[in-house]
């Protein structure tokens, strides 16, 4: 007879659903990273020249960097000499509609709940679908075009508006910002773009999803994100990995501008592959994602629902230039098994009057660890800006770890900064009531956690709210027992 | 319905209950009395299942089940409800979320669909109503900052919102104030019927003058000493427990 531990294994082993492979046709680059590489992905997209130099510049900054030590985790030995950096659905002939698009590929959407078909895609969604290294398509683009916003691949916009990509590209990120974002710059593949015009408010949510299929591949992609002067656009990734024993790298860069009175609003729901129970495989999550409140009044927004990769390490910052200007960064991560979380924010008040308000829920079960790291900093000129944090823990059984590392630095003796911190641990007493009322016990804890990180799904756009929680209860199944 | 033939039961290896025997028939109101530690929460804990309790010796029949296979959810679903003594809190789940998935839970048990959203609301403003349950409790979070009348309100309102064919109320009457006392009481008296039993477990007589038993039951030292009607209550009012004690004593030196 099966005793309840092993359920609670098979469980705990069945609930990554998105780790099938897809059987296609592929266009890889060779092995290595080295000038040549760089060369190779950029006559690929046929780039223009200054983007090349712009590569090998990051390439140069790479090359003098270390890795970081100041994480709270071991860094694992990465070895890029090992990774492929390019890979691409093979495009027999140029595609000019959905329907010429691998049947093989649109399945594979199909299986991962996003349909590619227009007509069938969520009302008030467009879509860009990033497999491996391109964009394989992007939705609604003829009705985005006729309010003048641009949506569309990132290679796409090096094409048709140069002048655009070459004004803002590396003015937040640079490249020579840490060594994943070097590596970043040098051999990115593709991404996302986004360029909302002065005062239009984007219609629908904007949206990519992004799908690492290829093995020994890592994915770079880049996306930047422009709101012009009184632009709104809320805009939303999802990702989900094969499963495979080896590691996978992610080292993307993301790049948002808001101009005056401009707002992005950016949501993650990040469910790439976390490793299986002993921690072998999974996705290295190492990502840059920053957005400078440029113009005054302007507003950028970060949620993220991370739950999965075996590492994450990530910090979305706002750097808030314009006075009255505001950031705002809502976070629930949670880790489980072996995974590693170190992942928090970086809010720079630079102008007068400049306010953010950070909330970060933190869910660990299992061996996992996970680390809130948040600097909030407060320059000279910043008069009476305000900022309010709040990092809430929560653990789940008795062999997982949650830290806390604040920053805070204000050189403004009328800034008002705000921390508050909790840890807490799901109670047998609340699993019990719950028991008591009919709920079984991992209902219970779905709804504890939920409830617990309620404050961060209620940013998140209606129809992610929803995918969300079921992606909370999902993973933890199995973890109480 | 509920049967309780010598049970024992042990917290940590320290034994609590040492050989209980009871009889619940539908439309019953039970009360247990006794003095501090005689065991009195630690039984309903038993009969509910939780979790740190361990039953070395006797049977539970609910309803013709052998109750102390079922997990506590089980019991739950089969019809037993435990008001409890100190009601959780659990933040950023609304109460009106909480009672539907629990009600749902018992519903699918019994192979009967979801409630249907209209059909849900409608029960809840009725209820809300039998019990008079402050409607603005209700998209709050689960207990979380309820004073503790609320919470004990709460308690009684999900008894009426489920409708379990047995409920344990675990010392409800404590921390309560006389008007909140009385508006618990009216809310439980209604809920009598026929078909159903009720276990109500206080310190105090003072409940019992609202909630008037049909048995009184004193458990002292993990068992039943002293069984009768509500006069018992009220003479355990005048007279103390130290008198049963002593009684108890002389018997086992005998």
């Amino acid at each position: 007879m099966r005793n309840s531990n092993e359920i609670i294994d098979d469980i705990a082993n069945k609930e990554y659903e998105f780790g099938f492979t897809t059987d296609i046709e592929m266009d890889i680059a060779p092995v290595g990273l080295n000038e040549d590489t760089i060369r190779f992905i950029s006559a690929k997209k046929q780039e223009p020249e200054w983007l090349l130099e712009w590569r090998l510049k990051g390439f140069a900054a790479f090359k003098k960097m270390k890795f970081p030590n100041w994480q709270h985790f071991k860094m694992p030995e990465l070895d890029l000499q090992k990774l492929s950096y390019y890979a691409a659905p093979k495009e027999k002939k140029k595609l000019n509609s959905l329907d010429e698009v691998d049947p093989e590929l649109l399945a594979t959407f199909d299986k991962l709940g996003i349909s590619l078909k227009e007509q069938k895609v969520l009302a008030g969604v467009a879509v860009d679908v990033v497999f491996d290294s391109v964009s394989v398509a992007t939705t609604y683009r003829a009705k985005l075009e006729e309010l003048g916003i641009i949506f569309c691949s990132f290679g796409e916009a090096v094409k048709h508006h140069p002048e655009l990509v070459k004004k803002y590209l590396g003015t937040v990120v640079p490249h020579s910002d840490n060594i994943f974002a070097a590596l970043n710059a040098a051999v990115f593949s593709d991404g996302s773009f986004v360029y909302i015009p002065k005062g239009v408010r984007s219609p629908m949510e904007l949206s990519t999803y992004f799908r690492i299929n290829a093995e020994n591949t890592g994915q770079f992609e880049r996306t930047l994100i422009i709101a012009d002067e009184s632009a709104y656009v809320s805009y939303l990734e999802g990702c989900t990995a094969p499963k495979r024993d080896e590691n996978q790298l992610h080292a993307a860069v993301v790049e948002l501008v808001a101009l005056d009175h401009g707002e992005i609003k950016y949501s993650t729901v990040q469910n790439w592959y976390p490793g299986d129970k002993d921690g072998n495989g999974g996705i290295f999550n190492f990502v840059t994602k920053r957005g400078i409140c440029k113009g005054n009044s302007s507003k950028i927004s970060w949620t993220q629902v991370e739950t999965g990769s075996a590492i994450t390490w990530k910090y979305p910052s706002v750097i808030l230039q314009g006075d009255n200007s505001e950031g705002e960064f809502y976070s629930v991560a949670v880790t489980r098994n072996k995974q590693i979380a170190d992942t928090g924010t970086k809010i720079y008040h630079l102008g007068k009057n400049t306010r953010s308000r950070i909330i970060s829920k933190g869910i660990s079960a299992g061996h996992s660890d996970n680390t809130y790291r948040g600097l909030v900093q407060v320059g000279p000129r910043a008069a009476n800006a305000r900022n309010y944090t709040q990092c809430d823990s929560l653990l789940i059984g008795d062999r997982c770890g949650a830290h806390t590392f604040p920053y805070i630095e204000s050189r403004n003796s009328t800034a008002t900064v705000e921390h508050e911190a909790t840890t807490s641990k799901i109670g047998e007493d609340q699993i019990f009531y719950l028991n008591q009322r009919g709920i079984e016990t991992e209902k219970a804890v779905a709804l504890i956690v939920n409830g617990y990180a309620k404050e961060v799904l209620n940013q998140l756009p209606m129809e992610f709210a929803v995918e969300a929680q079921k992606l909370l209860s999902i993973t933890l199944e199995g973890s109480v027992g | 319905m509920l049967t309780i033939k010598n049970l024992h039961a042990e917290v940590d290896g320290k034994k609590i209950l040492k050989g209980i025997n009871l009889e619940i028939k539908r439309g019953e109101m039970h009360a247990i009395m006794g003095p501090n530690g005689s065991g009195k929460s630690s039984l309903s804990s038993v009969l509910a299942g939780r979790e740190n309790y361990t039953v070395t010796e006797g049977e539970v029949i609910f309803e013709g089940k052998n109750l102390l296979d079922l997990s506590p959810e089980n019991r739950a679903r089969e019809g037993i409800f435990l008001a409890f003594q100190y009601p959780v809190e659990i933040p950023g789940v609304s109460n009106l979320n909480f009672l539907k998935t629990a009600l749902n839970e018992i519903r699918t048990y019994h192979g009967l669909a979801p409630i249907e959203a209209k059909e849900f609301l409608k029960l809840t403003k009725e209820k809300q109503q039998l019990v008079d349950f402050n409607a603005n409790l209700m998209n709050r979070s689960l207990n979380e900052g309820f004073s503790g009348g609320e919470k004990k309100r709460n308690e009684v309102f999900q008894l009426a919102m489920l409708d379990p064919k047995l409920a344990i109320l675990d010392e409800t009457d404590s921390g309560l104030d006389i008007d909140a006392l009385r508006i618990v009481a009216a809310g439980v008296n209604k809920l009598r019927s026929a078909d159903k039993a009720f276990m109500v477990i206080t310190h105090y007589q003072r409940l019992l003058d609202y909630i008037v038993p049909d048995f009184v039951h004193v458990l002292y030292d993990g068992r039943i000493v002293k069984t009768g009607n509500k006069e018992l209550a009220l003479e355990l009012e005048e007279k103390g427990y130290d008198w049963l004690k002593e009684e108890v004593h002389q018997k086992e030196s005998v």
